[in-house]
């Protein structure tokens, strides 16, 4: 790893961004604009949006940042740069860093609109500290965007990419507890969910809307997804090789 | 003698025994030649030969290779050279949504190039009018172009080019070739594909190769002394049909 090509790589992606307004419009407004939603839609049922409000500002960034960097990352597969970079002085976690921090740097942008619109304008309220949701939120974008670039190595076009999507992630957004208690699940699913990365963000979360203070199941969860992070980088890493067929 | 003159006069590239398979097919069979350095090669032949495979297994990007294949006194693939070769693929690997200032400064930085560096491959490649523009607003040449100029940034030692003058108008070709002369002059050592055989006058030394074997490695004057041939194309013609097996 080297820290002038890291953040070059950084900087390279973020400018990538920066000229798509369209990307950037739906990264902001889309999760906005269901929170806005949400709230209407349970306007008569006080106390529903504050349940499900915070739930899914932990969870949008998962898609949509698996969206994002899966597609990016296929780009740079078939498009003959991600084996320019490797035949130069690049290494893997530059490229992967890269990707990462250029991403979690976005979904933080994200997370701020999002939770300054919801707890702000919509009144959305949680027990604990709001910087907490939107650390939780971050993590989860840095998640979804280390899955997406392990995932772009499994696909050849990007209509497979975008398949990954309902593959991967609604079989986890079923089982991380996000629909209910997960001791209610059968005995085997409930173990699944113990093994997938959601199931801790969704925990954290929850731990957020029941106390004011950051328990230490809080950071547990948080150090389990951030573990998570760490060995689907290094999987990812795997699948960048240097000479190929 | 010191050692600096002994690595003046070791070939740039040192290649034996090669062979490269590709699912299960062997593409290259057993090359063997060598690359002098300050000189620009010629790699000539039909498409599909192997020429692609051949400069990705002396750049370190192709799997399955196996003989000799040293580069600039180093195993090819050794990661002390990835800075000392610049590599053009056949398609432009450059990031389309960004400008040609901004790719090619995020490739300056990841060889470390000197400042300075950006304008002067711009210049190379007379695309300082276009440093501005958005790589997908440009034509194919263009693209190519912004390609190479990423490819000369950090002055490497061995430049590896993939067809990179085709699409390209005869003027600015001519500049190219004339460009890669000058680096030539400079030290640099250039290894240059094409399946234009007209291009073949352009070059130093020749490498002909056609369906994973090396047919010729001379020089363009050689080459025609030796099959009698007025051109390199009747030459290529010459030695892959000698006369008695040409088809009737």
């Amino acid at each position: 790893m080297n820290p002038r090509i890291l953040s070059a790589t950084t900087r390279r992606v973020l400018t990538q961004l920066r000229h798509d307004p369209r990307t950037i419009a739906l990264l902001l407004l889309a999760p906005t604009g269901i929170m806005a939603l949400l709230d209407w839609i349970f306007a008569s049922s006080p106390g529903v949006f504050d349940h499900w409000g915070p739930l899914l500002l932990g969870i949008f960034p998962l898609i949509i940042m698996f969206l994002v960097t899966s597609v990016a990352t296929l780009r740079e597969r078939s498009g003959g740069t991600l084996e320019r970079l490797l035949a130069l002085p690049v290494g893997k976690l530059d490229f992967l860093l890269g990707y990462g921090i250029a991403f979690g740097l976005a979904a933080t942008v994200q997370a701020a609109v999002v939770g300054a619109v919801a707890f702000g304008l919509l009144g959305m309220d949680i027990t604990g500290p709001v910087l907490a949701v939107v650390l939780v939120a971050v993590l989860v974008a840095v998640l979804g965007s280390s899955m997406g670039l392990l995932l772009s190595a499994f696909a050849r076009t990007e209509f497979q990419a975008v398949q990954f999507m309902p593959a991967l992630i609604i079989p986890q957004l079923l089982l991380c507890g996000l629909l209910g208690d997960r001791s209610m699940l059968p005995r085997f699913l409930e173990l699944v969910g113990d093994v997938l990365p959601l199931t801790y963000a969704v925990d954290a979360m929850r731990v957020l809307q029941a106390s004011t203070t950051l328990t230490s199941t809080f950071w547990r969860d948080i150090a389990v997804v951030a573990a998570f992070i760490v060995a689907i980088l290094v999987l990812g890493a795997a699948t960048l090789q240097r000479r190929t067929p | 003698m010191t050692k600096a003159v002994q690595g003046e006069r070791e070939p740039a590239v040192r290649i034996a025994g090669l062979r490269v398979v590709r699912g299960k097919r062997e593409v290259l069979h057993g090359l063997r030649f060598d690359v002098k350095r300050g000189e620009v090669t010629g790699l000539l032949g039909p498409s599909g030969g192997g020429k692609t495979t051949l400069m990705r297994a002396l750049v370190g990007v192709q799997a399955k290779v196996t003989g000799t294949v040293e580069v600039l006194g180093l195993p090819a693939g050794s990661p002390e050279l990835r800075h000392r070769i610049g590599y053009v693929t056949q398609a432009p690997a450059v990031y389309t949504d960004l400008t040609v200032r901004e790719n090619l400064t995020y490739f300056a930085a990841v060889v470390g190039a000197p400042a300075g560096d950006v304008e002067r491959v711009l210049t190379s490649v007379d695309l300082q009018a276009y440093a501005g523009t958005r790589v997908d607003q440009l034509s194919g040449g263009q693209r190519s172009r912004v390609s190479l100029a990423t490819a000369l940034l950090g002055s490497p030692e061995l430049l590896v080019l993939d067809e990179p003058t085709v699409g390209l108008d005869p003027v600015l070709r001519r500049d190219l070739w004339s460009m890669f002369h000058r680096l030539a002059d400079a030290g640099c050592t250039l290894l240059v594909s094409s399946h234009v055989m007209d291009e073949a006058t352009r070059c130093d030394r020749l490498l002909l190769i056609r369906d994973g074997d090396l047919v010729a490695d001379d020089t363009e004057a050689g080459l025609l002394a030796v099959t009698g041939a007025a051109d390199v194309e009747q030459a290529f013609l010459a030695i892959v049909e000698p006369p008695g097996e040409v088809a009737p």
